[in-house]
Order: structure tokens, then C-alpha cells, then sequence
């Protein structure tokens, strides 16, 4: 009968889990574990060759210049991309939040870029850049667009962030706006009658208690900017000159066109720690700011 | 007085709104303008209204971009993959959330972790472990994997949902003498829509926008998803932009009309899945 019971529920466990199980371990396990083993070899499809080299990969992408290039490149457009994207955002969602008239078309308006892909959406700006915006400046005379951005190393890295944060910001509203949601508006009424002028009860009511929200949104801009790569193929081809190539960009390249899977892989892993270690203090520091309405 | 402030204070507000949801639609209008022009007109002068709507860029993009084969790919992938991670994940999610086992906690935990994985991790071992296997190249196996990277966010938001349904529904069944895969079907699944809406919505995005993942797997021309498609039409055509724009646009407009039919829905999902 106890036996009975188990072999029960051992049907029962691969009925119901037997598949997820298995395409998760082919797609997900086993490569994480065969990725991790890479790491320690020269892979290399072509010769069949697969000697164990030790830390070797890993000390490469330390001293290997392009990758480290490309690492505070994408730091520096992570950082761009969080401030810009967050603070077009919060206001944004901020004046939203009011009742106000056309709110849900408003919302929907700003959201509608989020859902083109990066492919699209780079190659939509890269015209943008090199045809539109110079001919704006050779017409009025802005310097600051005669030239395509595109053509210019500094440019071409603000041409990537102002892509990007016009992307994300609908996805950022929408989220501040739930957050914002649950602000009680009484609260707020409070500190109104208090005397509390607007700028003050921003700061001190409402800044704190979206603290949550804002957790979110920082998260997601720094995972999603880390980790771009559609944007960075489609609008700048790591161009001009190679200088702005991001870290996936990088790794692409280096294991796909170098055919240095080893060194390639272990790049990947470097990034991954790296955006975990960053989005995970974001939430640390700013959780100690959290306080209950 | 100070009502009139405030009235005064709420029209300048709504004025600049307005005016930064044009600036941020801009760049949509400056491409439909423009797609109807030819590229001697676009750059002269990519402000100008075009004089009439001809739609030969469009014909010369469908063609070129082999539309017809780009979307069909595409629709193949996402629905086929979709509806694989709804079943596989709610079966799964209902057998982590209704069986209490060790082993059941700890390959939840598992899956979950799994999600902080960033694709970049996986790429290259995927394109060495499936090529010795030689599956490159084959549209199962990108839906395989697709399936494989939409399961966990599947499990874990069914799995929440799950939890919240009373148990005695399903007793109910089982007292009439229902197996549990019955029970499943015919009891607890169709209590999963709420959430079901989320989870397409987000694959949806996720799968129809993919571009890394399918460049590694698929090389064949007749496989290229819409985005892969795009991609090669841009490095083809490089400077002659109004086919490109035109391109460009006709690629947009599935999501977009999507979006039109069901952007409650999606904006919903889309703030359900990041507050997870």
C-alpha cells in the first residue's frame, strides 16, 4: 500500500514536473554548469582543442583593454541612463498621477515605445541621428547637430543613452504610477493644511514613500542598460571607431567572431556578477531608506 | 484665489504633458511622414509633408525584407513557444504549490534563482552544446529554447496565483472520482486567466522582440524571424532610407496594433510582472 502511495506520487511528480524539468535542464542547468567548466578551457569548435588553462580566461579579460574599455563604457551608460530615465520618469508619473483629464491616453502615449525592439528601435534613431537632427542644425545653425552624433565617439554615447531613456521612460511612469497609487492622499492633505508647500512635501512625503517604486525602477534600468545589446548593434555597430562597444557587444564579438569561446564566456560571467552585485546594493541602500506610510 | 492658482498651476501641467508626449511620439511621425517619400525628398526635406501617400517603398520593403516570411516565422515562434510555457508552467507551478515535498521546494527555489540569470551567461554554451549536437539552425530548436527561458517566469507567476485558489475546489472533483490531471485541466485551469494574460503579454514582448538569441541559433534565410529580417535589410540598403523607414514601421505595426486592441491588459501585466 506504502509503496503504492509513493509510486503514486513519483507519477505524479513527473507528469506534472517532467517536462518543465526537462527543458529547464537543457536550456537553463546544463549550460550554466558546461558555461562555468568553459571558463577554465580554451574551447575552441574548430581544432576540437579543449585544454584546461586554469584562471587563465579569467586573468585575459581582466588585462584585455577592449573588454575593460567596454566595461566603464557601460558603466558610464548605465549611470547616464538611470539618472535621465528616472527623473524624466518620476515627474512625468508625478504630474500623471493627479486627476487629470486624458490620463490613460497620456500613459498610453508614453508607453507605446517600449514595446519596439531594440533592433527596430536603434535603427529608427540611427536615421533619425544621421539625417534628421544634422538637418535641423545645418538649417537654424545649432552646432551642437550639424554633425551626425553618430560620427563623433562623446556624441555616439549620448546618441545610445537618449535612445535608450526615451524607451524606458513609459515603462518607468507606469510603474511609478502604481507606486504612486498607493500614497495615501490623505497624507498628502495633511501636509498641505500643515502649510507644507508643494516642494516640500515632495521631498518629504513623497520621495519616501515611493521608495519602493523607486527600488524597482532603479533595478530595472540597471539590469536592462547592463545588459543592452539589440540598441548598441543597431545604432552604433560599436561605431565610430570602436568606441562604443558594450560589454555584451564585446562578448558576442569575442566568442562568436574571434571564436575565443573560453575567454568569451568567462567576460559573461564577469558581467553577471557584476550586475548582481550592483542592482543587489542599489536595493540594499536605498531599503534602509523605506519607511511605512 | 488660491483655487485660481491651482486652476492656472493644473492647465500649465496638462499643457506640458501633452507637449512631452509629442516630443516622445515625435520620432514615430517623423518616420510615417517620411516612409512616404522617396530619399532625395527625405533628405531635402524630412520635415515636409508628403504630397501624396505612395506606397512603393512599402511594396519595395515587403519584398526586399521578405515580410511574408519574417512575420510568419515570428508568429510560429511566439504562439508555439507560448503555448508550451502556459501548460508545461501551470502543471509545474500547480505541482510545487499543492505537493509540499522537500524536493519540490528546492527545484522551486531553483527556478526561480534561475531568473536572475542574465542571457549573456547562457549564449555561448548554447550555441557550442547544441552545435555538437547539430540542432543549430532549426526553428524547434529555438522554440525549444525560448520555451526553456519562459518556464520559470511562468512557474513562478502561476505558482503565486495557485496558492490563493481554496483547495476544496479540487477535492470536490476528486470525491466525483476525477484523476488529478482531469482535475487540473478541467478545475484549476481555467481559474489561471487572470494571470495567463500576464504571462502572454510579457512573452509576447520578450519572444516577438528577441533578436540575440534567434541571430545565434538560426542562419538560414527562410527561418530569419522579424527581427533578423530587419536587421539584413538594414545592412543591404544602408543609405536608401525610405524603403528603410517604410521597413521599419511595417515591422512595428503587429505590436502596435496589439497594443491598441490591448493596451489595458498589457500596461497591466507589464506592472504586474515588475512588481514581482
Amino acid at each position: 500500500m506504502r509503496q503504492n502511495k509513493k509510486l503514486k506520487n513519483f507519477g505524479t511528480f513527473l507528469l506534472f514536473g517532467g517536462p518543465t524539468l526537462f527543458i529547464f535542464s537543457a536550456v537553463i542547468v546544463i549550460p550554466f554548469i558546461f558555461g562555468l567548466y568553459l571558463t577554465f578551457t580554451n574551447w575552441s569548435v574548430a581544432t576540437g582543442d579543449n585544454t584546461f588553462v586554469g584562471l587563465g580566461n579569467y586573468v585575459e579579460v581582466f588585462t584585455d583593454d577592449g573588454f575593460l574599455t567596454s566595461f566603464w563604457f557601460t558603466i558610464k551608460y548605465v549611470i547616464a541612463c538611470l539618472i535621465f530615465a528616472n527623473l524624466f520618469a518620476f515627474f512625468i508619473a508625478l504630474a500623471l498621477t493627479s486627476k487629470i483629464k486624458g490620463q490613460g491616453l497620456l500613459r498610453t502615449g508614453f508607453f507605446t515605445p517600449n514595446l519596439i525592439g531594440g533592433i527596430v528601435l536603434g535603427y529608427l534613431w540611427q536615421i533619425l541621428f544621421s539625417r534628421v537632427l544634422p538637418f535641423l542644425g545645418d538649417q537654424y545653425g545649432w552646432a551642437m547637430f550639424e554633425k551626425s552624433w553618430l560620427g563623433d565617439p562623446d556624441k555616439a554615447f549620448w546618441a545610445l543613452v537618449v535612445a535608450t531613456v526615451w524607451q524606458l521612460i513609459g515603462y518607468l511612469v507606469i510603474i511609478y504610477m502604481a507606486g504612486f497609487a498607493s500614497v495615501p492622499k490623505d497624507v498628502l492633505e495633511a501636509a498641505s493644511i500643515d502649510g507644507a508647500n508643494y516642494f516640500q512635501g515632495l521631498r518629504k512625503i513623497i520621495l519616501p514613500l515611493s521608495i519602493p517604486s523607486i527600488i524597482i525602477c532603479f533595478f530595472l534600468t540597471i539590469t536592462r542598460a547592463f545588459l543592452a545589446y539589440d540598441i548598441n548593434l543597431s545604432l552604433t555597430d560599436g561605431g565610430p571607431y570602436n568606441s562604443t562597444q558594450m560589454v555584451s557587444y564585446h562578448i558576442v564579438q569575442k566568442a562568436f567572431l574571434s571564436n575565443d569561446y573560453g575567454a568569451g564566456q568567462a567576460e559573461a560571467i564577469v558581467l553577471f556578477l557584476a550586475v548582481a552585485l550592483i542592482a543587489i546594493t542599489q536595493t540594499y541602500i536605498l531599503k534602509k531608506r523605506e519607511v511605512e506610510a | 484665489m488660491v483655487k485660481k492658482n491651482n486652476s492656472l498651476a493644473a492647465i500649465l501641467k496638462i499643457i506640458v504633458l501633452y507637449i512631452t508626449l509629442l516630443i516622445i511620439l515625435l520620432p514615430f511621425l517623423i518616420i510615417v511622414m517620411n516612409s512616404f517619400k522617396t530619399t532625395q525628398k527625405f533628405i531635402e526635406s524630412p520635415f515636409s509633408l508628403p504630397k501624396s501617400f505612395d506606397f512603393s517603398n512599402y511594396i519595395e520593403a515587403f519584398q526586399s525584407m521578405n515580410f511574408m516570411q519574417g512575420i510568419t516565422n515570428s508568429l510560429i515562434l511566439t504562439v508555439g513557444s507560448i503555448i508550451v510555457i502556459v501548460f508545461f508552467s501551470s502543471m509545474t507551478a500547480y505541482l510545487f504549490a499543492r505537493f509540499k515535498w522537500k524536493i519540490n521546494s528546492i527545484l522551486f527555489f531553483c527556478i526561480l534563482s534561475s531568473m536572475a540569470l542574465p542571457f549573456q551567461v547562457l549564449m555561448i554554451p548554447l550555441v557550442i552544446l547544441y552545435g555538437e549536437m547539430d540542432l543549430l539552425n532549426m526553428r524547434p530548436s529555438l522554440m525549444f529554447m525560448y520555451v526553456g527561458f519562459g518556464l520559470p517566469l511562468g512557474v513562478f507567476i502561476f505558482h503565486g496565483f495557485i496558492k490563493g485558489i481554496p483547495y476544496e475546489l479540487e477535492e470536490a472533483a476528486f470525491i466525483e472520482g476525477c484523476s488529478r490531471l482531469r482535475t487540473f485541466f478541467v478545475v484549476v485551469l481555467p481559474l489561471l486567466k487572470p494571470v495567463m494574460v500576464t504571462l502572454i503579454i510579457l512573452e509576447v514582448l520578450i519572444i516577438w522582440n528577441d533578436y540575440l538569441l534567434a541571430s545565434l541559433i538560426v542562419q538560414s534565410p527562410e527561418l530569419r524571424t522579424l527581427p533578423l529580417s530587419v536587421f539584413n535589410f538594414f545592412t543591404a540598403y544602408s543609405v536608401d532610407y525610405a524603403p528603410l523607414m517604410a521597413g521599419l514601421l511595417m515591422a512595428m505595426i503587429p505590436v502596435l496594433l496589439l497594443y491598441l486592441g490591448l493596451q489595458k491588459h498589457i500596461i497591466q501585466g507589464i506592472v504586474d510582472g515588475a512588481l514581482k
